[in-house]
């Protein structure tokens, strides 16, 4: 075992873990940060996605100890100092952006970098920015309203019902 | 208008505040103190004779607590099939035992036979990858032409034929419908295949098995549609233990389209282990596990034949599959391919003679089970594509053929051909909303505009109808149904006059907890804060059967309305004791209860605490306490239907198909929350797509999965899919139950893939490729193209 | 997966001494070989991690053409080469998905050579040197056939010299589920002729397309390939396409990237 620290959503944590300890693993069971999903082995399908300081990654596909002393941000972190929805997780509840939760720690921390990196979107891409995001619920369609909307978007005129 | 919050209104979802904060408790989520770790042994072969097992070397490795095989499971019972289907010459279905990990063969890659339990994940997986298997290989049954027409390969050593029925239906009218086809001045026949899909819940199954020895109680979490129908399998069936010594619980559930209604053998394997090393087991799939042993959807080979005059007018339907069960009969397998398909062939139309035969052919493959829409999606795709091949066949408009062979709204109550009867329905309005909200009088224009861009623009259409709200008892029984199929519901009101309901419904997405709540809220007058609902634990609920089969609302939303009103009987009992009126001459109304033309009125609140603080109460003739339940079974099945347009663009150089739009004008009956019905079409259309364009699970001739994960299975993506123009404003209210309500969930996949289809089909025809009748899903680019070249 | 000793050196020379430890592997962002791990396809018994390195990040204009550090990820060069080497920019930027090109690096795309990446058309038209820890590899002695290349054991690509053509473009048609190239067509026009070069087609891996080279060398328009025909004999063929479905695409898509070009 190795002693391996990172801060995690602005808290130093730290823990003991193998070589093949995966990010996701050091979060879901070594600091209990369950809101991090693991749905593929293959780093396609995005519910696991983090942010590793400041860029969004599949945390399935990281070691812990590649990312030691690293600024990791998880879904848990995202809500407002209050406790209230950020912006973006409260754009998906308004546009019913989510149904079953499972993809959705993952579509919001994929979003969060996208819009960071661009700040106002097009529809196409927002599509292309949410490619290794996979939901099996929503068709979608809600998710890319929620992320224009996320940015300030006018989107009763673009996503018709 | 809806009242604010209460029935037809957009409500936000409450439950979306723990899910959007990561603090949703899915069963992967949750640890058990001291629990170990499963992990199953999965066949590599197809099809194999297991000579022996040796468990030594896994036993020595560091961490290993247990190592069971199927030997360790002979003396108990199988997994069941659901229904009983009989063949057309009387004789009884042919079911094999499912045991919970093979014993005796192999049937399918992916097959577990065995079990490590270890302290760690990684140590169970080492231990998994120690046990030595014994197992001779036998030559695969993939087929299921070659399945049934060659005697000397058995998937089941007893079962010759590897059939496990041949079903006709309605047999009685074989006859005259041979005879129709017979005389018939037009017939169009097409051989289609309905792919095989895997279900792909983003959530993997994972399951907990804990044991208390103390009381000798087990208790199951696991990632279920329906919980109570876990614990009858598991208790009643499997394992045979008394019923009230298992709980089963299914907290948050990440998404399930089918593939967890079934009780798997994992849960009964995670249980024995549990009460074997007297520890909490826990097991969580990977994804590769998944594809592999989640029950696979749909694998119909259809052959279809449709008889009309020469202006269209349908005289008589004919259809034989073949229905592809995998190496087992999983839960709902048997009734999928028949009464959930067979008795949907007549469609939205008066056809007035039909026949259907399906024959379930065992393969070494995964089982086939229930995926949503389940069966009807096959049935709808069948017509729907045969329709519109008449249609070019004939040079009959597509849309005027379908307005001429509806039923009219005067027909109903109808009773189809194959044993429905349809309540009500007005096909011709939702095909009237879909003219309208898909613009397609504006189709010539765009097709125009895409041609400029070197693509092949097409339009195609899919009206289609469903039975759900998959219940009553008394008609599934006469169809072979095991178990009854109603729902309950218990409503608790507090002391504090807030209220708890306890719903036999299973949210995995639906967003029951907001939805159910809106409706107690509507109807006692509370606000929605004031409700919770509460499902998915069989210690806490009455009895439930779950949500598929777009049940929830139609029959577990009905059991709630139902348990509210004899809450509001007994509230009227209390309000006329405390304002000493005649209980007739209460009235219940906003909240409140009141004596009919005065002022004196006891307010919901009131009442509730009178209940449980009963100082003055008349005993002998009313009874403390405010808390209801309801059993509902109802008298039919709901009929949703709906008309869609798809419009794509092909590329034909490449073959490359892009949905360029999609229209659903639906009848779902009366709406709670328009908002989360949106969202099911969007994702029910979304899943059709996937089906008709991307979607397919091959086995090869030796029967491994070819595709066994996301980089070989195509997941729909973002970029895959248009937005979606959805209508549910045609509203013919559903007769038989009290909220007039229909069902939503399956509607998108049922009445999807066949538009998709047809579409591409009218772009290859307009843009000149007339010699493309037809393509297999999925359209992929490669098939789209090598249909091109002829 | 198996467990391993994880290591993670700051620089080139200590990632030498760690990779010539038996059993030992290099992790270059670990988007293909994290999977394979998991599934216990590999097994290494040190796994050295090559991301910490800064003399093996960035995108900078050099000698002999644009140098990418054989640690920079697809979004690194997706952004920082977008002025200099559009067409290379605009593969990067599609490689995967956006988490996956934050952390997957055009070293390991290049070692592990996967017969459907992106990055090999890329090297291969452009006419590129591979640099590592021990020597310059001119891109047509090192691709050498499906997932085998020049590399010796050990050896680590430390940056990649791309010469910027006058006119590039790469047009990739996807395979559907995994999004990498079912076929992918690069088409560099060069000082000394034009290149193209395709990948996910051959069963023999990247290759360069001649007769397409040619055609395009005496008149850089798509009409000059619409006569030529690619033999569908060595082409893969999988669920996701006939070898005569690849044959055409290589084609198809060889004419849209040359009329895309820019």
């Amino acid at each position: 075992m190795t002693h391996v620290t990172m801060t995690v959503n602005g808290k130093a944590v730290a823990g003991e873990v193998e070589g093949r300890t995966l990010l996701s693993s050091f979060l879901r069971e070594g600091l209990g940060l369950t809101g991090t999903h693991v749905g593929c082995d293959t780093s396609q399908c995005g519910s696991c996605v983090v942010h590793v300081d400041g860029h969004a990654v599949k945390s399935c596909s990281v070691f812990a100890l590649d990312v030691a002393g690293g600024q990791v941000k998880t879904i848990e972190g995202m809500a407002n100092a209050d406790g209230s929805l950020g912006v973006i997780q409260q754009a998906f509840q308004d546009h019913h952006g989510l149904q079953c939760g499972f993809c959705t720690p993952g579509m919001v921390m994929t979003t969060a970098a996208l819009l960071a990196g661009n700040a106002r979107p097009t529809e196409a891409e927002v599509r292309h920015g949410l490619e290794g995001n996979i939901c099996r619920c929503t068709g979608y369609h809600n998710i890319v309203k929620a992320v224009l909307a996320a940015s300030g978007q006018d989107v009763a005129a673009i996503a018709a019902e | 208008m809806p009242k604010d919050g209460g029935i037809g209104a957009s409500t936000v979802r409450r439950e979306d505040i723990r899910f959007l904060t990561g603090k949703g408790r899915y069963t992967a989520d949750i640890n058990l103190r001291g629990q170990a770790y499963a992990c199953f042994v999965r066949s590599e072969v197809a099809h194999g004779r297991i000579n022996g097992i040796d468990t030594a070397a896994a036993l020595a490795m560091p961490g290993v607590l247990a190592v069971m095989t199927g030997e360790d499971f002979t003396g108990m019972g199988g997994n069941p099939a659901g229904w009983h289907i009989p063949s057309r010459d009387g004789s009884a279905m042919r079911e094999p035992k499912r045991p919970v990990l093979a014993h005796g063969k192999v049937r399918h890659v992916g097959d577990a036979y065995a079990v490590v339990v270890a302290e760690t994940v990684e140590q169970a997986r080492d231990g998994a990858a120690a046990v030595v298997a014994d197992i001779t290989e036998l030559p695969a049954i993939i087929d299921m032409a070659r399945a049934v027409a060659d005697p000397s390969h058995r998937v089941h050593d007893e079962i010759d034929g590897n059939l496990a029925f041949d079903w006709g239906w309605i047999e009685d009218n074989r006859a005259a419908v041979d005879a129709a086809f017979k005389i018939a001045p037009h017939v169009t026949t097409l051989e289609l295949v309905n792919n095989r899909l895997i279900p792909n819940a983003m959530e993997p199954r994972a399951s907990i098995g804990d044991y208390d020895a103390g009381t000798q109680d087990y208790k199951l979490y696991t990632t279920s549609q329906n919980p109570h129908l876990h614990r009858l399998l598991i208790a009643a069936f499997v394992m045979g233990m008394p019923e009230n010594k298992l709980t089963v619980i299914a907290p948050d559930v990440g998404g399930g389209f089918g593939s967890k209604i079934y009780h798997y053998g994992e849960e009964a394997a995670v249980l024995a282990a549990a009460k074997a090393i007297n520890r909490p087991v826990k097991w969580v799939a990977d994804r590769s596990e998944s594809f592999l042993s989640d029950a696979h959807g749909r694998d119909h080979v259809t052959k279809i034949e449709l008889a009309t005059d020469k202006q269209g007018n349908f005289l008589a339907l004919r259809t034989e599959t073949m229905a592809n069960v995998g190496a087992y009969l999983s839960n709902f397998s048997t009734a999928t391919p028949t009464f959930l398909h067979g008795t949907l062939m007549a469609g939205p139309y008066k056809t007035p003679l039909v026949y259907v035969n399906v024959k379930a052919v065992f393969t070494n493959t995964a089982p086939v089970d229930a995926y949503r829409g389940a069966g009807r999606p096959e049935a709808t795709y069948s017509i729907e594509r045969v329709v519109d091949k008449m249609c070019r066949e004939l040079s009959l408009d597509p849309v005027a053929v379908r307005r001429a062979n509806f039923l009219t709204p005067d027909q109903f109550p109808y009773t189809t051909p194959v044993g429905l009867m349809y309540d009500t329905g007005n096909y011709q309005a939702t095909l009237d909303k879909l003219m309208e909200i898909g613009d397609l009088a504006g189709f010539e224009a765009r097709r125009a505009a895409s041609a400029k861009n070197g693509k092949l623009r097409g339009l195609g259409l899919s009206t289609w109808i469903e039975a759900c709200g998959i219940a009553p008892s008394n008609l599934v029984g006469q169809l072979g149904a095991r178990v009854g199929l109603f729902d309950a519901a218990t409503v608790r009101v507090n002391a504090t006059g807030n209220i708890s309901v306890m719903t036999g419904a299973h949210s995995h997405g639906q967003g029951h907890e907001t939805v159910f709540a809106q409706i107690v809220s509507d109807k006692l007058g509370i606000p929605a804060s004031s409700i919770d609902i509460v499902h998915g634990d069989t210690s806490k609920i009455p009895f439930g059967m779950g949500s598929y089969g777009s049940r929830s609302l139609a029959v577990g939303g009905t059991a709630m309305v139902k348990a509210v009103d004899k809450i509001i009987a007994k509230g009227k009992k209390i309000a006329a004791h405390m304002l000493e009126a005649a209980e007739g001459d209460i009235v219940f109304e906003d909240g409140k209860f009141s004596v009919t033309g005065t002022d004196k009125a006891k307010s919901f609140g009131e009442i509730a605490f009178s209940a449980y603080v009963p100082h003055n109460y008349p005993l002998e003739t009313l009874e403390p306490g405010l808390e209801e339940t309801a059993f509902y079974d109802p008298a039919n099945f709901t009929y949703p239907a709906g008309a869609y347009a798809c419009e794509v663009e092909v590329d034909a150089e490449t073959g490359k198909v892009d949905v360029v739009g999609f229209a659903c004008a639906d009848d779902f009956g009366n709406v709670m929350n328009p908002m989360i019905v949106n969202g099911q079409v969007h994702g029910g259309v979304a899943q059709g797509i996937g089906q008709a364009l991307l979607e397919l699970a091959v086995y090869d001739d030796n029967g491994q999965l070819l595709t066994g994960s996301y980089m070989d299975y195509t997941m729909p993506r973002a970029d895959d899919l248009p937005m979606f123009t959805v209508d549910h404003s045609c509203i013919t209210p559903c007769t038989h139950n009290p909220l007039g309500v229909k069902g939503c969930g399956e509607a998108g996949a049922i009445g999807s893939p066949p538009a998709v289809v047809n579409a591409v089909i009218d772009a290859l025809q307009r843009g000149g490729h007339s010699h493309v009748k037809h393509i297999d899903m999925p359209l992929t680019p490669s098939r789209v193209w090598a249909a091109i070249q002829g | 997966m198996h467990n391993f000793e994880f290591v993670k050196p700051s620089t080139v020379a200590d990632a030498v001494t760690a990779l010539a430890a038996s059993g030992a592997q290099a992790l270059s962002g670990g988007q293909t070989l994290l999977p394979t791990m998991k599934q216990r396809l590999a097994a290494p018994d040190v796994l050295v991690s090559l991301t910490g390195i800064p003399e093996m990040q960035g995108v900078c204009m050099g000698d002999g053409g644009l140098n990418i550090g054989g640690a920079t990820s697809h979004a690194v060069v997706a952004r920082d080469a977008a002025k200099s080497y559009p067409a290379l920019a605009e593969l990067a930027g599609h490689i995967g998905d956006p988490a996956v090109r934050n952390r997957g690096t055009i070293g390991g795309s290049l070692a592990n050579n996967d017969p459907s990446a992106c990055y090999p058309s890329a090297v291969l038209a452009s006419g590129a040197t591979v640099v590592t820890d021990r020597r310059r590899i001119a891109a047509d002695d090192y691709f050498q056939g499906m997932f085998s290349t020049a590399l010796e054991e050990g050896e680590i690509i430390t940056g990649v010299i791309f010469p910027v053509p006058a006119k590039a473009a790469y047009m990739k048609f996807d395979q559907p589920a995994s999004r990498f190239a079912l076929v992918g067509v690069f088409v560099a026009q060069l000082a000394g002729g034009v290149r193209v070069a395709v990948t996910g087609a051959s069963e023999g891996g990247v290759f360069r397309w001649t007769a397409a080279e040619n055609a395009l060398s005496a008149n850089f328009s798509a009409a000059a390939v619409a006569g030529l025909s690619v033999a569908p004999e060595g082409m893969i063929a999988d669920m996701h396409g006939s070898s005569a479905y690849r044959a055409n695409l290589v084609k198809v898509l060889t004419g849209r990237a040359v009329t895309a070009a820019r």
